[in-house]
């Protein structure tokens, strides 16, 4: 039997009377993590781990109606038992365990298995049926260890003194763990965008080891910020905010940047591939280990994972989902 | 090949002409000669011999890997690149190192020994594994390069002008020096590199061409400066831009895509014998027929042959249309001002006699409208516009802004209906930018008839690109076909009539205009307008 479905409001669970990251308002919204594409605005209760709660109140409300959980805590939804299981993807991320009767599903939201200093590990719960996200599901996308990555990004950063240095990375997740990547390599002050502030303090509360962080306004109109290092969310790419920046060399940390097609189109002079998704083999690895029978697939490139899963004798269907898959979720 | 590599890497991620010159200078500081001519012809384009092809690549990957072959094409169709593919599936596959090894290969030696060793191989097992083990010693980012060298398809951000630019800078030897040595057949080696970058003067191999002068398109700014005594007005035709090379009793004709054609055009070569010795002209190579001159398709059955039949000179007669003199009696001329090399170009086309060798005719014109009255009436002269030439310049190297204009007629279009996608290569893979565009035939039936990529810009690329994504009604591997709605105005220069074409017709230079949204699919032109258009064009025919 099926304990989720697929509805024009999100991933719905009959016998347990929830939703996981519903794109619309319903009643019961269990959320897997705090990016905007699946922490959406409008349900009457909201169910996520203790983890996630200070970045789901800083994005919809102080006065959200939730509820939170530790890890591993089962908690009675409906007719169902549910935990929140870490997804590895950003601070607070989980997957969602569903027990009933004898059936186990895993909804794991977005997930990776590449270290990161800023988040829980991802942790493999057996089950019947895994619900898995594909964003790279190419094997082209295999990544670098995150330290690799922020050598290459320090090196960038350091052979030019001569001007500011904009990274331009999305505000929620990535920007953390460059800051905390790079806190093992050196121990400068790194400049952020005001847009980045407000959830980097989160994380700096939850215990997260990052490099000290300033405003670029805490320095007069004169100062150059040459030599300095500056991250921003990609909106603020080619706007007004930018203009501060004398002759800046700029770079952009993002899975997508592997392939030079890409980096080039985007109009960044330099590509970090870094990402806090699952590239190709922890995809494969991760469906492995679950042992599941069944696996479906939300969002990204799941016609290449269903055909190479299919290839490999397992059962895999597709759940149509609003999950952003173009871009990584800002 | 570690310099090579960071060089590539360094003008690879930045957008900076100053940025790429110091990459390349502080290159060309301390790499060995041999390696300075490989790069020399690597990032200018001239080596086009293929050791071993993408294809033969991607096989011996298969083969070694036992890859679906399915995913393999998968990872191509996103990436658009076959070398960089491997690159990244051999990261994946971990048939790769981290980091950089300690030992390294010169540039020469991969170009001169492990290349060509690998290329000899016979037996396609061992050959698959070689190219496995060579992986294995480099990074991803280095595999990438190497297969770039292995396939010959070298292509990067970089000018032939920046490369001159830093050898310049580098060895003192003025630019256009440096741009001229480069012109004509190159070789590899430490020789050939003296030659480039000596300070002395090198006695230039006497076959070669000078660099081509070219011209920029006339616009407004033009216009305000215009003095119609100071300037020099000529047809502009659509055919070959050749030089021709009369020096010590040898004779050379090359385009100006410095290819030889000598021997293309037998009966101008036996023409320009009668030359005076140290002779070059500049001009257009033309099919002159019944008075007229015929439309580039004509030209195009003349091309690509080394031997010409007797039927192909009768049918295809080519001619000559000069239009300026840059050596004359064995004196490069080209810093002496137009005025004066058109007088000498006079004194020496005068002395060929033949109908098949014109002078390209100056014409007089008072008043900018006469200007524009006479461009509009380029087609009836069989041209595709005018050449707006400064009397008092010199012939300088390139596009260099002010001596040389082009004004064209405006292109011929058609209204088009989107019926094929591909995405594109370089920064355009994952994106569906390559486009077959249909015209209606008689029975309703939508014919393809163009192929365009570009004239779009990046936002109604990105948009067209989700309405394809959404809309496919069929895959053929890379290729979507789509629902027949959307019509974008194609701009062409020229229209022929073609047999291999199933709409039996052929276009030139085909690009997009604009994005008809006002039009809807059955509004878009047919064939039977086409040919209006094709009658229209080809009035001789």
């Amino acid at each position: 039997m099926d304990l989720i479905r697929a509805t024009n409001e999100g991933l719905y669970c009959p016998v347990g009377d929830f939703y996981i990251d519903p794109w619309r308002p319903v009643a019961n919204a269990i959320i897997t993590h705090a990016h905007a594409d699946h922490a959406h605005w409008g349900s009457r209760q909201y169910y996520s781990s203790a983890k996630c709660a200070p970045l789901l109140q800083l994005r919809l409300g102080e006065d959200l109606p939730l509820q939170t959980y530790l890890p591993s805590e089962k908690f009675p939804m409906g007719k169902t038992w549910v935990s929140f299981h870490p997804a590895g993807h950003i601070l607070g991320s989980s997957q969602v365990r569903i027990e009933y009767g004898s059936h186990v599903w895993v909804a794991s939201g977005d997930y990776k298995r590449t270290p990161d200093p800023s988040c829980d590990p991802f942790e493999v719960v057996p089950c019947d049926t895994f619900i898995s996200e594909a964003t790279f599901a190419l094997p082209v996308y295999q990544w670098d260890r995150g330290e690799v990555t922020a050598k290459k990004i320090l090196e960038w950063w350091q052979q030019d003194q001569e001007r500011p240095s904009l990274l331009f990375c999305y505000a929620l997740g990535k920007a953390q763990r460059i800051l905390a990547e790079l806190a093992r390599l050196t121990d400068r002050t790194i400049y952020i965008h005001g847009a980045l502030e407000a959830i980097t303090n989160i994380y700096r509360h939850a215990g997260v080891k990052m490099l000290p962080t300033a405003s670029i306004f805490d320095h007069d109109k004169g100062y150059s910020f040459k030599g300095d290092l500056i991250l921003a969310p990609p909106s603020a790419h080619r706007s007004p905010w930018m203009k501060r920046f004398k002759e800046p060399q700029t770079a952009f940390a993002s899975g997508w940047m592997l392939v030079r097609g890409t980096r080039r189109r985007k109009g960044y002079e330099k590509g970090f591939a870094l990402s806090d998704h699952a590239d190709w083999n922890e995809l494969n690895q991760t469906i492995q280990e679950t042992q599941a029978q069944t696996i479906f697939l939300t969002h990204g490139r799941t016609d290449v994972l269903q055909r190479y899963l299919t290839e490999q004798g397992k059962t895999v269907r597709l759940f149509q989902t609003e999950y952003d898959a173009h871009e990584e979720a800002s | 090949m570690k310099d090579f590599v960071k060089l590539f890497d360094e003008i690879d991620s930045t957008t900076s002409t100053n940025e790429k010159v110091e990459a390349l200078k502080d290159y060309f500081k301390h790499a060995t000669p041999t390696d300075s001519m490989w790069t020399l012809l690597l990032l200018t384009g001239r080596l086009s011999k293929r050791t071993i092809t993408s294809r033969s690549l991607s096989r011996m990957f298969l083969t070694q890997t036992h890859y679906p072959e399915w995913l393999l094409e998968e990872c191509w169709d996103h990436v658009g690149d076959t070398a960089e593919t491997l690159s990244l599936l051999a990261h994946s596959l971990n048939l790769c190192r981290e980091t950089s090894s300690q030992t390294d290969t010169s540039l020469t030696a991969w170009m001169e020994e492990k290349i060509p060793n690998l290329a000899r191989i016979k037996d396609e097992e061992k050959q698959s594994q070689s190219l496995i083990n060579l992986w294995k010693k480099l990074t991803a980012q280095e595999i990438f390069i190497l297969n770039k060298l292995i396939t010959g398809a070298f292509r990067v951000g970089v000018s032939e002008k920046l490369v001159i630019r830093a050898l310049s800078e580098v060895y003192g030897v003025p630019t256009d020096q440096i741009a001229h040595r480069l012109s004509g057949n190159l070789d590899t080696g430490e020789q050939a590199f003296e030659r480039v970058v000596s300070q002395e003067a090198v006695a230039a191999n006497f076959s070669q061409p000078y660099p081509f002068c070219l011209a920029h398109p006339w616009n407004e700014r033009s216009e305000k400066n215009f003095d119609p005594k100071e300037w020099c007005i000529e047809w502009k035709y659509d055919g070959i831009r050749a030089q021709v090379i009369r020096r010590e009793s040898h004779t050379w004709i090359w385009s100006r895509g410095e290819e030889d054609i000598t021997e293309t055009f037998p009966e101008l070569t036996e023409i320009f014998t009668h030359l005076p010795e140290g002779t070059v002209i500049d001009g257009e190579i033309l099919v002159f027929r019944n008075q007229r001159i015929s439309s580039f398709q004509a030209l195009q059955k003349r091309l690509g042959r080394k031997k010409v039949s007797e039927q192909i000179l009768k049918d295809y007669p080519a001619g000559f249309m000069a239009y300026d003199c840059l050596e004359f009696n064995s004196r490069d001329i080209r810093q002496e001002t137009l005025k004066e090399r058109r007088k000498k170009l006079e004194k020496t086309v005068t002395k060929i006699h033949d109908s098949k060798v014109l002078l390209s005719p100056t014409i007089d014109v008072d008043t900018l409208e006469e200007l524009n009255e006479l461009r509009m009436k380029a087609r009836e002269r069989d041209a595709e516009g005018l050449m707006i030439k400064w009397w008092a310049g010199v012939y300088s190297v390139g596009r260099k802004t002010g001596n040389w204009w082009k004004y064209k007629v405006d292109p011929l279009t058609l209204d088009a209906v989107l019926l094929y996608a591909q995405s594109g290569t370089g920064r355009r893979s994952n994106l569906y930018t390559d486009y077959t565009f249909a015209l209606w035939n008689e029975k309703k039936e939508l014919i393809p008839f163009a192929k365009a990529y570009s004239g779009l810009d990046q936002s109604e690329i990105d948009e067209l690109d989700a309405w394809i994504r959404r809309h496919t009604k069929e895959k053929f591997g890379p290729v979507r076909s789509v629902q027949a709605e959307h019509v974008f105005e194609i701009g062409f220069e020229g229209i022929g009539s073609s047999a291999r074409h199933k709409s039996g017709i052929a276009v030139r230079f085909p690009r997009i205009l604009r994005w008809r949204k006002d039009k809807k699919a059955e509004d878009a032109d047919t064939l039977q307008s086409a040919q209006e258009l094709l009658r229209a064009v080809n009035r001789e025919e």
